[in-house]
């Protein structure tokens, strides 16, 4: 490691330490800046001599990295980027932490993998899914789709774990003629298609179609499914060659059987046996606040995270049944996309004969879409007085409520939930 | 233009409203405009049927309403090619239907538009407009604009992305004029386009969910004379992002992405332990 750059990580990491006791913020990202600011090539230097681990991707980055760091983590010590903060000032912040060679796993932008990628030159990079999300400023996916293969393409010595069943992460992986490394092919599922219509190759069109309990996807130009390495059958992880795993997690739903399922395979590359990578996963029950069930005013709620439509489809899978109500709230800062119009991409019909409470910064918006959609609405901007009239609303204390949020309007509500425990611990 | 003397189709079932090629137009949540219209006529009583028309079936030319949305290069240039043939929509509007095409359905909706290689391709024809790149950046944020007075239609709010600039031919009209945005962005203020029974534009929201006197307009060309619905929770939405668009929230060109350089060859300064 140069000076400059052993500086750059020292200062970055001081600042980061200051942000924090300021209470201005997490620190991660200031600090990350000013490590960038002094030191351009940070990255790429904090990243020499490491075993790395890179996951991107539009939903599941963050559940699949914690599910990886676990499972590398009973080999020995493993640094990660925790928190979300994952653009190179936030990966530099990371690596800036620990400056022994412990191998890293991290969780990358889906705008800015070519470029870390080509930085660090990891060992794996698991490629889960790409579909629309913040349009205002990640580019079109199909457009993501070519980057990320250019990136790959100049990257022979990196292993890719890529979703089959997602034609354009198959495409950017290098389906339809190998560009670079080796690939393992795990069906992970895409349940969201409305993005993957169109041929990454030729333009033409994909075709779906079921056999044998499995989509396979084609165009006319002979861009296909590959044949995957690994898939799910319910919640038995099954090789090519027949081997069957059970996969027994904390988390719920389909989504988490597939981000696990692509954790194990980075896992093996990482040099993790997939026994002992699903076993190192069973544990983890929350990641970064998503799926916790937290004490809120008289009752309890369940923190769920769902950022993009097919993020949105997965979660609605989640959801107590009617008539239990749910809150939903929804912002629209930079973090989130300025542009609510995906909103009317959401089957938000499927919440119909519960009471929404509608809330965040564009309450209003959701309004509307609840409206035309004929749900059942009240709208209360504020996420812990949603909260609150939602457990009026509600059948009692049997279950928790179901409150899902968008990127900041979840973090609203967990950052009011803890000053709210804060204040009730002073006062006690 | 607009709907003047436009013949009301006689019709003795239920409104058809075709969304085109979803599978290739529809990126920014614009079928939702299809959704707004079905349902604005279902709350006044009258039976509505959205189709939505993969780009593997034929368009018919039969309905009533077909919505176009936004969508990438490559798919639009697809979705243009896919109805060269036959002409569904021109034939359609020609027996009286009305088309709402929004952002690369607005393009698609013109006489031609740049393809991603920047060479022309033929739309629609049904507007009198033209789609040429733009200098690279995208104009991305909220839009106010001000429609043309003898639409009679309160001020319209929206959300644009898009790269391409778009100029009206003689016999187009604005649909607007931008008071915050950058709509057309050929330097003349306009946004969108008016041709007879045709809207082109660039205003995602959708745009007929944010502005529900525009989403009667569109059925009252196709449909007759319509009575008012309470539009109190729309109008609150209004009123929200009209504030937000003046203090500040309107378009801004897109910043370039952080550029991170690979690392640099180990060289001997560089390879001490950290």
């Amino acid at each position: 490691m140069t000076v400059r750059t052993r500086v750059a990580a020292r200062t970055g990491a001081a600042v980061g330490m200051l942000s924090r006791r300021l209470g201005a913020g997490g620190g991660t990202v200031i600090g990350g800046r000013v490590s960038l600011a002094i030191d351009r090539g940070a990255l790429g230097r904090l990243a020499l001599g490491r075993r790395l681990a890179l996951v991107s991707g539009t939903n599941g980055k963050t559940t699949t990295t914690r599910l990886l760091t676990a499972a590398v983590a009973s080999a020995g010590p493993v640094v990660t980027n925790i928190g979300g903060a994952n653009l190179p000032s936030g990966l530099v912040a990371a690596l800036s932490r620990d400056r022994s060679r412990s191998p890293a796993v991290l969780e990358v932008d889906e705008g800015y993998l070519g470029p870390v990628a080509g930085a660090v030159q990891p060992v794996v990079v698991t490629l889960l899914n790409l579909s629309r999300d913040q349009l205002d400023r990640i580019s079109e996916v199909r457009m993501l789709g070519a980057r990320w293969r250019a990136a790959l393409a100049g990257l022979p010595g990196t292993h890719v774990v890529a979703n089959a069943d997602d034609p354009i992460v198959a495409w950017a992986a290098g389906a339809g003629g190998g560009i670079g490394g080796p690939v393992t092919w795990v069906a992970a599922g895409q349940p969201w298609r409305a993005d993957s219509s169109g041929c990454p190759r030729c333009e033409g069109r994909i075709h779906f179609h079921c056999s044998a309990g499995t989509t396979e996807w084609a165009c006319g130009c002979g861009l296909s499914r590959p044949p995957p390495d690994l898939w799910l059958d319910g919640d038995v992880l099954v090789g090519a060659d027949g081997r069957r795993l059970p996969i027994c997690l904390a988390l719920p739903g389909r989504c988490n059987l597939a981000n696990a399922a692509m954790a194990t395979a980075a896992a093996a590359v990482m040099g993790i046996s997939e026994k002992q990578a699903l076993s190192a996963m069973a544990s983890t029950a929350e990641i970064a606040g998503r799926y916790q069930v937290v004490r809120a005013g008289r009752g309890w709620t369940r923190l769920l995270l769902a950022k993009n439509p097919a993020g949105w489809v997965e979660t609605f899978d989640l959801v107590a049944p009617a008539p239990a109500p749910v809150v939903v709230a929804i912002n629209a800062r930079v973090a989130d996309g300025r542009d609510p119009s995906w909103l009317w991409d959401v089957p938000f019909e499927r919440l119909a004969g519960r009471l929404v409470v509608a809330s965040g910064e564009r309450a209003l918006d959701l309004a509307v879409r609840l409206a035309y959609a004929e749900v059942d609405h009240q709208v209360v901007p504020e996420v812990t007085a949603a909260v609150e009239a939602g457990l009026a609303g509600g059948p009692g204390a049997s279950a928790p409520l179901d409150f899902i949020g968008n990127y900041t309007a979840f973090q609203d509500l967990r950052k009011a939930l803890a000053r709210h425990r804060r204040g009730a611990g002073d006062g006690s | 233009m607009g709907a003047e003397g436009a013949p009301v189709r006689q019709r003795d079932s239920a409104v058809s409203i075709v969304v085109v090629h979803p599978d290739l137009l529809g990126t920014y949540g614009d079928g939702g405009n299809a959704v707004v219209l079905a349902q604005r006529l279902r709350w006044r009583g009258m039976a509505a049927q959205v189709v939505e028309v993969a780009s593997d079936q034929p368009v018919p030319a039969s309905a009533d309403l077909y919505c176009l949305g936004g969508g990438e290069d490559g798919p639009q240039a697809q979705s243009a090619g896919a109805m060269a043939a036959g002409r569904p929509l021109s034939r359609a509007v020609e027996g009286g239907a009305v088309v709402l095409a929004v952002c690369a359905g607005y393009q698609v909706a013109g006489e031609w538009f740049a393809g991603s290689d920047g060479r022309p391709r033929a739309g629609l024809g049904l507007l009198d407009v033209r789609a040429t790149k733009g200098s690279g950046r995208r104009a991305v944020g909220e839009v106010v604009a001000e429609p043309v007075p003898d639409l009679g239609l309160p001020v319209l709010t929206g959300y644009e992305n898009h790269g391409g600039l778009t100029t009206l031919g003689p016999s187009a009209q604005p649909l607007a004029t931008v008071r915050t945005g950058v709509g057309n962005g050929g330097g003349d203020g306009t946004e969108g386009a008016l041709g007879t029974r045709v809207i082109g534009t660039y205003l995602h929201g959708p745009v007929l969910a944010r502005n529900p006197a525009l989403a009667d307009l569109v059925l009252s060309w196709a449909v007759g004379p319509l009575g008012p619905l309470d539009d109190a929770e729309v109008e609150a939405l209004r009123r929200a992002r009209l504030a937000g668009a003046r203090s500040g929230r309107g378009t801004r060109w897109r910043r370039p992405a952080l550029s991170v350089r690979p690392v640099a060859p180990l060289s001997s300064s560089t390879s001490g332990a950290g």
